[in-house]
């Protein structure tokens, strides 16, 4: 993965994962499928485009989440994500 | 206190711009009434988006630099030459117009008087945004978690927030707040006169032994040199959190 792209910080996931999800997303623990790091999606690397947001993995690259939105639609591939950890609101 | 609120799906929402404040020659503070905030933790981002007749939309995301202590959401918006959103925001917006937005948003990215320290903050032009919404938040507490602030403006006339930053100083022996001019300095400027270094980290940051938690925030240069060096001097990572300044959003 190279760092030519401009990405952003798993916090600029926070927007559209608030749209979607009702937990607190930038705090999930997430397990890469690919090289099995664990980490908060907030240290993770978001690259925003206006087709939609891919959120990698830091230690690898790899994608974790692809989010693709339409006219009132989302794809969501979460394939490079093995496990997630959320803190439930009490 | 943040956490006895049940889940809830982000949605868009109108505030209410109640007062501008002018910041600097680029820079000015919003502060807008929403009527169904939840509340925020400092550290925390707003997205905002402007709809124009054709309905088209622009997005762009903003960090909040009022405490969760204070009524109102404030903030402080840089312009940007070639922006979609910022011109708008700084230029044409005025008192009593409405805003679009959506928040708060991110849970990582955040400090709490509870979290403790000693606080590491550094930042970068606009970076300080969130940075300040965490001294805020620590001066509303009567904290004396240590912190240190360490500002990198180009010249001195571009320094945000400048004389609240010199008054929290003043008035409270475990903050230190260094700035760094990058560009053009006074001519009686003492301070730093460059871009943050390794040197100036290891002269400025608390030794990695005292466990810091660092925020940075700022441009991708500064954020990613500035985390880069500070992992060098021996602090760990997982204590190092980032924030990027560059385009965000698109349309959703």
């Amino acid at each position: 993965m190279t760092s030519d792209e401009q990405h952003l910080d798993g916090n600029a996931a926070g927007g559209i994962l608030g749209q979607i999800f009702a937990f607190e997303m930038t705090t999930a623990e997430v397990n890469c499928a690919n090289c099995d790091a664990v980490g908060p999606i907030g240290a993770a690397l978001v690259y925003a485009m206006a087709m939609g947001t891919i959120i990698r993995c830091p230690s690898c690259g790899e994608a974790l989440m692809r989010i693709t939105h339409g006219p009132q639609r989302f794809w969501i591939d979460f394939s490079g994500t093995r496990l997630m950890q959320l803190a439930a609101t009490e | 206190m943040e956490r006895t609120a049940l889940p809830r799906r982000l949605e868009w929402q109108l505030g209410q711009v109640v007062a501008i404040v002018d910041e600097t020659p680029r820079t000015r503070s919003l502060l807008l009434d929403v009527p169904n905030w939840p509340g925020h933790t400092a550290g925390q981002h707003v997205d905002v988006r402007l709809t124009a007749e054709d309905g088209y939309q622009a997005q762009r995301s903003y960090s909040i630099a009022s405490p969760p202590e204070e009524r109102n959401v404030v903030l402080t918006v840089e312009r940007l030459e070639d922006g979609e959103v910022s011109p708008y925001l700084t230029e044409v917006l005025q008192e009593g117009d409405q805003l679009e937005l959506r928040g708060p948003i991110g849970g990582y990215f955040t400090w709490r008087v509870a979290d403790g320290g000693p606080l590491l903050l550094i930042g970068g032009g606009s970076g300080i945004v969130p940075l300040m919404a965490m001294l805020r938040h620590r001066a509303a507490q009567h904290s004396a978690v240590p912190a240190r602030l360490l500002y990198s403006s180009r010249a001195f006339e571009e320094i945000i927030y400048r004389q609240e930053l010199a008054q929290l100083a003043a008035a409270d022996p475990t903050l230190m707040v260094t700035h760094t001019l990058t560009r053009q300095q006074p001519p009686d400027w003492t301070g730093y006169r460059r871009r943050i270094d390794r040197a100036m980290l290891a002269e400025v940051a608390w030794p990695p032994s005292e466990q810091p938690q660092a925020f940075v925030c700022g441009p991708t240069a500064l954020v990613e040199s500035v985390a880069s060096a500070l992992v060098d001097l021996g602090h760990e990572a997982l204590r190092v959190k980032t924030e990027r300044f560059g385009p965000s959003g698109g349309t959703a």
